[in-house]
């Protein structure tokens, strides 16, 4: 991991009519790092993300990302990005080979290229089987490793990962955070949402958002030190107290 | 029961939040009947039409007169050749041109006899017909003042009495005919989509497991059309009434009963497409392509059934909606009561069951 | 360039690999075409006509049997009374009552005057007006025989009338046939409303599953993916428009007269503004069913003021302005032009140039009320 800083967020805010769901937040995420992004249902973690990913203007506040300004360079940080959506997002009614011909295409790859990362990611996932199945018909957790895989294809410097293991066994989450280190190895950096606080310990930093703040930012390590508690889950509940 | 009544609540919220589709729902038959009502005619008047006076006489000039002081035609212009009349039908200028000949007034005058060209662009066989007929018409109505004073004549005289709209108001066809699509439409088209729309969400399967039996979901989600549409038919009869002066010669009571019915026929149609699409996609393509002109063209609404070709007029009968236009004109103009509709009441009930059996069975299919 | 390939590429599969749509896009039109034209007609033809004889006489046997030889008649029923073919009348079983009077023959002889009484169904106004003037067809082509009879017998004072002979020509469509003009109407009806439902439809779906969001984050730019979207269904109503033209010749022998690449050129243009108003429509809502309202509630509008059904002439000043915001008016206009009068590109210059413009104000629209961002 470097120190170079590849995203920074300074103030950021995003405000609907009288509601704000996100209040001035400030943090840096460093090249490389799994960075845990945490929150309840509804504390403001999507509608921050969506801020970062370039879909959504920020009301104030700035932020880059990849080297990019979202406010200004949204396009830009489009190309450096990779997003996978907690709802799941390829075309059901495509098969998985077609899918991927299409998102690679969409992202600029080569005939060549695209035909290469077929290949790599059908075995890599062992979709061999499947591969020329519509989508829609495969199992939930096969279809967020697909979808995931999909997310990296143009080999972007972040993906972004929306609760990438929302209602997928606990075999397959684990085999999906295999996936996530094995990317984070090769120097990506991964930015995950979650609310399963388990998960949170995988991470090498983690942010705490309650109501639209970040309250709390460090590695599970410190947290569980500074809140004086042995989980994670603990260090958000005593968070989530403290504010009501 | 409670349950039931919490669920058609939901449904009630689902649909009255949506801002824009209520907007359209209630705008459509309103907007529909104005538009019907003072702007669409299929009567002809103000044709642009040119004339070619060979003659330039007295004569001639008081025939044109008579028809430039007609309400059908506006005289566009006045041609010098024939040859300039292709081009103007091409440039959909005028829609007929009436020749005279040379020495009109002579022949008419010495042989008795004249003659005149009337070329239509008939490319609208009904107004190159219509104009015709109107152009002898008034050509028979000169020639009688013209020979009244020669000598008197025999006479028949036909006193015509138009039955049931002797204003030949073409208002009272289009009201029966917009109220039979917007009804058709709208409640085959809603049922269909908001019962694929639970199917692809996936929402449908958890109705399914609740404690609610699979019928009560869907009288819960039909429910609240049969409302809708109601309050559509009583738009659209009080705007027929009041504003264009339709009467409602028969009993308000039995138009009411054959309008529930007619809305029950068009959701169990719309329950039907919904159990043989797969996406909402499909239902709505289905519904409105499927339906749309087939009920606007093959109903009576607007081409009057007898004319068409007799396997057509078979085909015809398959079309609820040509039922109902036979039920809602007989009540509104002629007021009939229910012994003279019984058949055609007794069809959409017939209709009725069977699409909702093949829907039944359709649906348990699918369970297996 | 090529990612627009991409999208056009993903566009046809998904609409081919929808089994329950297929038929629904490529063959439900065609039957309509082939059925509907058939329907489509304003001809008053088999009047169900019904008389009451009060006369019996030779006169009035000979006045019935003009009505029997009448190509737009059909004889019912004689009834005794008024008062029992008035009931069938309100049963529907007849449109027609003619009345004889007592002494209709004598009256004629005697007075050279005598009434007839006849009673129309009239609720469908104009039908009830064309059955007018066949009537007084027949009953004044009986006055004139009957005339001519009777001076020769009776009078020696007898001047020949003047008369006019009127030497109707339909041009364009010689035998009046309606499926001239209701064929490439209804054509013009399916390409429109299948092209702009689809189009409508189409972004409002991947909203609505969740997937455009996934496109938003791409870096593709606005305009390929719209090109892209848009594209599948441009070339769908020209084929359609193909396959259109190819049964109006073959199965209604519909002359196309004009210049057969006129058609086209105007079509391809006319599409986009079709396209451009369902993009619009989906960028405006947020689920199908909304969008298909919207677009329907359009359709039906955009029918009943093309002049496809009612002449546009026979409408009030207002409502012919209203008319000219209308797209599907200028297509069916220019469709009948070509096809059946051999309209030239100079005919139809204006109304092109206006659906060009259309074209361009409405994708504009479109494409600037599409937000990758909000």
């Amino acid at each position: 991991m470097s120190e170079e800083n590849i995203i920074s967020v300074h103030n950021l805010s995003k405000v609907f009519g009288d509601f704000t769901a996100v209040n001035t937040i400030s943090f840096d995420v460093k090249k490389g790092e799994i960075f845990g992004f945490l929150g309840a249902n509804g504390a403001g973690k999507t509608t921050a993300m969506k801020m970062l990913i370039g879909i959504s203007k920020p009301s104030s506040g700035d932020a880059i990302v990849a080297g990019f300004d979202v406010k200004t360079q949204s396009e830009m940080v489009k190309k450096s990005i990779g997003y996978m959506s907690q709802k799941f997002s390829m075309y059901d009614d495509l098969t998985i080979k077609e899918n991927i011909t299409f998102f690679g295409g969409i992202y600029g790859l080569s005939k060549v290229q695209i035909k290469e990362k077929t290949k790599k990611l059908i075995e890599e996932l062992q979709l061999e089987a499947v591969a020329s199945k519509l989508v829609g018909s495969l199992p939930l957790g096969w279809k967020q490793k697909l979808a995931f895989s999909v997310a990296l294809l143009h080999e972007p410097k972040i993906v972004f990962l929306d609760e990438p293991t929302g209602g997928v066994d606990p075999i397959t989450r684990r085999q999906f955070w295999e996936m996530i280190y094995a990317e984070a190895h090769k120097g990506t950096t991964l930015f995950v949402t979650t609310h399963y606080m388990d998960e949170a310990e995988y991470c090498d930093r983690v942010s705490i958002m309650v109501e639209g703040k970040i309250e709390a930012l460090d590695t599970p390590k410190n947290l569980k030190k500074q809140y004086n508690v042995d989980s994670m889950n603990a260090v958000f509940l005593k968070l989530a107290r403290n504010i009501e | 029961m409670k349950r039931f009544i919490g669920f058609v609540t939901k449904e009630f919220y689902h649909i009255f939040r949506d801002k824009r589709s209520m907007f359209i729902l209630f705008g459509m038959p309103i907007a529909q009947i104005m538009l019907f009502g003072f702007a669409i005619t299929n009567e002809i008047n103000n044709v642009n039409i040119a004339i070619l006076d060979q003659s330039k006489d007295n004569e001639t000039h008081k025939i044109i007169n008579k028809i430039s002081a007609s309400p059908y035609f506006h005289i566009e212009q006045e041609i010098n050749s024939e040859a300039q009349i292709e081009s103007i039908f091409k440039k959909g200028k005028v829609k007929a041109v009436l020749v005279f000949q040379n020495n009109f007034i002579k022949d008419l005058q010495t042989k008795k006899q004249a003659k005149v060209q009337i070329i239509t662009d008939a490319t609208d066989p009904n107004i190159a017909n219509t104009i015709t007929n109107y152009i002898n018409a008034i050509l028979q109505n000169y020639l009688l003042e013209n020979n009244a004073i020669n000598q008197p004549n025999y006479q028949i005289q036909t006193q015509t009495q138009l039955y049931y709209n002797p204003e030949l108001k073409s208002v009272f066809t289009f009201v029966p005919g917009v109220m039979t699509v917007i009804l058709m439409l709208v409640s085959a088209m809603m049922t269909s989509i908001s019962i694929t729309r639970e199917k692809e969400l996936g929402t449908m399967e958890i109705l399914l497991v609740s404690p609610l039996n699979p019928l009560q979901v869907i009288l819960g989600k039909v429910f609240p059309y049969i409302f809708l549409s109601v309050i559509n038919a009583i738009v659209i009869v009080t705007l027929g009434v009041f504003v264009f002066g339709m009467p409602v010669q028969g009993s308000l009571f039995l138009l009411a009963l054959e309008s529930i019915l007619f809305i029950i026929t068009a959701l169990s149609l719309g329950i039907l497409i919904s159990t043989v699409s797969n996406s909402q996609q499909t239902a709505m393509m289905l519904s409105l392509m499927g339906l749309m002109l087939p009920v606007i063209i093959l109903s009576g609404f607007i081409f009057p059934i007898s004319s068409m070709p007799l396997p057509l007029q078979i085909i015809s009968n398959i079309i609820p909606a040509k039922w109902f236009i036979i039920i809602i004109k007989a009540i509104m103009l002629k007021g009939a009561t229910i012994q003279i509709i019984w058949k055609e009441t007794l069809i959409l009930i017939g209709m009725t069951l069977f699409f909702i059996g093949l829907s039944i069975k359709k649906y348990k299919i699918r369970l297996e | 360039m090529r990612t627009i390939l991409f999208i056009i590429q993903k566009e046809f599969r998904q609409i081919f690999r929808n089994k329950a749509m297929l038929p629904i896009i490529f063959v439900l039109p065609f039957i309509q075409l082939l059925v509907l034209s058939n329907a489509a007609s304003f001809e008053v033809k088999n009047i169900k006509f019904s008389y009451v004889d009060n006369d019996h006489s030779a006169a009035s046997r000979e006045l019935i049997s003009k009505f029997q030889s009448s190509s737009y008649f059909v004889m019912v029923d004689a009834f005794s009374s008024k008062k029992e073919a008035n009931v069938q009348m309100q049963k529907g079983k007849v449109d027609v009552i003619l009345e004889i009077p007592n002494h209709f023959e004598s009256y004629l002889v005697a007075d050279k005057k005598a009434s007839l009484a006849v009673s129309i169904n009239a609720i469908d106004g104009a039908a009830a007006g064309v059955t007018n003037v066949y009537i007084t067809q027949i009953i004044n082509s009986y006055n004139q025989k009957t005339q001519s009879k009777l001076y020769q017998y009776n009078d020696n004072s007898f001047v020949q009338p003047q008369s006019i002979i009127t030497i109707p020509s339909f041009w364009f469509n010689n035998n009046l046939n309606y499926k001239t003009l209701m064929v490439p109407g209804i054509l013009v009806l399916l390409v429109t409303m299948l092209t702009l439902f689809l189009a409508a439809m189409n972004i409002v779906r991947e909203k609505e599953m969740g997937t455009l969001e996934q496109i938003n984050v791409t870096p593709i730019k606005k305009h390929q993916f719209i090109i892209g979207k848009l594209f599948p269904f441009w070339v769908l109503g020209l084929f359609i428009l193909t396959i259109g033209l190819v049964i109006a010749k073959l199965a209604f022998q519909i002359p196309i007269v004009g210049n057969i690449g006129l058609i086209y050129l105007f079509t391809a243009v006319y599409l986009l503004v079709i396209l451009g108003l369902g993009l619009f429509i989906s960028n405006y809502t947020d689920t199908q069913q909304q969008a298909m309202f919207i677009a329907w509630f359009l359709t039906v509008i955009f029918i009943l003021m093309s002049g496809l059904f009612t002449p546009i002439e026979s409408m009030p000043v207002w409502a012919q302005q209203i008319t000219r915001f209308n797209p599907i008016r200028y297509f069916v206009e220019i469709i009948r032009m070509v096809m059946l009068k051999g309209a030239t590109f100079s005919d139809i210059s204006t109304p092109f140039f206006i659906i060009a413009f259309y074209a361009f104000a409405i994708n504009g629209l479109a494409v600037w009320s599409y937000k990758k961002t909000n």
